[in-house]
């Protein structure tokens, strides 16, 4: 066993109101989100006293842990992009374990979807002149981050004769299990052929291809094992993780057909004492179908080059040798800008056996990996239960 | 007659301004380590790989090929009268890549592995893209 392995267990988990909030804020997303975590872990605020959160306003932590009425004993708000809370995840166990905080609250929200019709946009840079982008990609009308998950694409489809229906696969895949959950935004039938006839965003990658935008966040808490034996619903263990990132711009990326997910998974696993072939469920970061295929080579499921073939034949659909993005992931369920939380509630749902229709039969592990930034970090959590 | 030029333009420091000063002299400029002999990109006053501050400036070759490429369908701001274009990622002679864009060349036509030269595209009096053309055979 690695040295935070079992010490700590996710307890609580619980997303706000999902989908177009225009009548809500993000920090009202955040407060309803919390509030249904706690009432899933059966514990109260009071109890909370570490604080991790991530978001796109300068100093949000603090405006997020004043609206919530929190003032914490161990905060963080580690911010490496849509992977957030995969590292939120691995410092709140080991604050855990090495008893900085008891009972520790990750969350987010975001409403990408109402601040894009009321024209309030954000960027991924904030225009400021140290910001490589600024200076060597803006000005060739790059933007992030269709174009760039699309270069990198294209190189795969080069170097390892990857196609478009091979990453179709996996939009397929994610829609069949969406079509089980009634949370989902897109639940109707969808084909490969219905893929690769949606409107081309930037070369190989179309609109299917894409992740969602939507309103909506998320709320995860993680306590001890002493505490979380006690608790509402049957502990979710934390058994490995590990983090990474290699760049920030797409232009620094070491190799475009390598993520850091080959970093974060190898520590994931070292620590859990696991590999790929012990994992039930994978929830991976799907901000679009490239996202997932070159995650599944970096973990370990297939070798580098492979994942086309992989995932034919719909292995990661419901009934798949390798069960995927089980809620019907950020292609077809929802995106809100950093997914990473859903993975970890989708996850610990599955672990506990509450996905009804979508439900994974006999799922003991699962494997949560969030992407950040233009396929810049990776976080990775393995989970399991008893 | 000139047209006001309403694209984003580089956000230029001085840790960059000699790159930016190449440019418009049409020549491109790239940051190589006195210490352990690498290129880097996008420049720095020190060497990322070895962390010597002892780095200069070297006039690059201007050749290389087409590491990987996307046609946008959907503009950047400030880009929505050029759709389709493409976004290239060039891998330098001397070992670096950047960001460019590939230019007398339909964008059907620019594949992974071209070799490609830099020319110098002067969008502003003050500034000067370096873009990228096919290399054309000679005889």
């Amino acid at each position: 066993m690695g040295v935070l392995t079992r010490k700590a267990a996710i307890v609580g988990v619980s997303e706000s109101d999902l989908g177009y909030t225009p009548d809500k804020t993000f920090l009202q997303l955040i407060a309803e989100a919390t509030n249904r975590a706690l009432d899933d872990a059966g514990l109260k605020k009071s109890d909370i006293d570490g604080f991790f959160s991530a978001g796109w306003i300068t100093m949000e932590s603090i405006m997020v842990a004043e609206y919530l009425g929190i003032q914490p004993a161990y905060s963080d708000n580690t911010l490496p992009g849509g992977s957030a809370f995969e590292f939120h995840i691995e410092h709140a166990v080991a604050a855990i374990s090495a008893g900085l905080c008891e009972t520790a609250l990750i969350c987010y929200a975001e409403t990408p979807l109402s601040d894009r019709k009321r024209r309030m946009g954000r960027s991924f840079t904030t225009g400021a002149p140290q910001e490589p982008e600024e200076q060597f990609e803006i000005p060739y009308g790059q933007w992030v981050p269709v174009p760039t998950y699309a270069l990198a694409a294209q190189r795969h489809m080069y170097q390892f004769g990857t196609t478009s229906a091979q990453l179709a696969e996996i939009a397929v895949a994610a829609r069949k299990w969406a079509s089980l959950n009634p949370l989902a935004a897109m639940r109707d039938p969808l084909s490969i052929e219905d893929v690769l006839a949606s409107p081309m965003m930037s070369t190989p990658l179309r609109l299917r291809d894409c992740c969602l935008v939507n309103d909506g966040g998320g709320a995860v808490i993680v306590t001890t094992a002493e505490r979380a034996v006690n608790l509402r619903k049957k502990p979710v263990w934390i058994l490995g993780c590990g983090e990474s990132h290699t760049h920030r711009s797409i232009t620094g990326m070491p190799d475009l057909t390598v993520t850091p997910a080959k970093f974060s998974g190898q520590r994931a696993f070292r620590m859990a004492g696991l590999s790929p072939s012990d994992i039930d469920v994978l929830e991976l970061y799907d901000s679009f179908t490239i996202t997932v295929l070159l995650q599944l080579e970096d973990l370990g499921f297939c070798p580098k080059g492979e994942g086309g073939r992989f995932v034919e034949g719909q292995r990661l659909a419901p009934g798949g040798l390798q069960p995927a993005n089980t809620g019907g992931g950020g292609l077809s369920c929802l995106h809100t800008g950093m997914f990473g939380i859903f993975l970890l509630i989708e996850a610990a749902r599955q672990l506990r056996g509450e996905c009804g229709d979508r439900q994974v039969r006999e799922a003991k592990t699962a494997l949560c990996n969030g992407i950040g930034g233009s396929l810049a970090s990776s976080g990775t959590v393995i989970l399991g239960v008893d | 007659m000139t047209t006001e030029y309403k694209k984003p333009l580089p956000y230029i420091h001085t840790e960059t301004r000699a790159y930016w000063e190449g440019a418009k002299a049409h020549e491109l400029l790239l940051r190589k380590c006195r210490a352990c002999g690498r290129y880097h990109f996008y420049p720095r006053e020190f060497c990322p790989s070895c962390f010597s501050f002892d780095v200069e400036w070297v006039k690059a070759s201007g050749r290389g090929t087409v590491y990987s490429v996307t046609v946008c369908h959907h503009p950047a701001p400030g880009f929505g009268k050029d759709v389709p274009y493409n976004i290239v990622l060039v891998e330098l002679e001397e070992g670096v890549r950047m960001m460019s864009t590939v230019v007398e060349c339909a964008n059907d036509d620019v594949l992974i592995g071209m070799a490609v030269e830099v020319v110098y595209d002067d969008v502003t009096p003050e500034v000067t893209l370096p873009k990228f053309r096919p290399v054309r055979k000679t005889n």
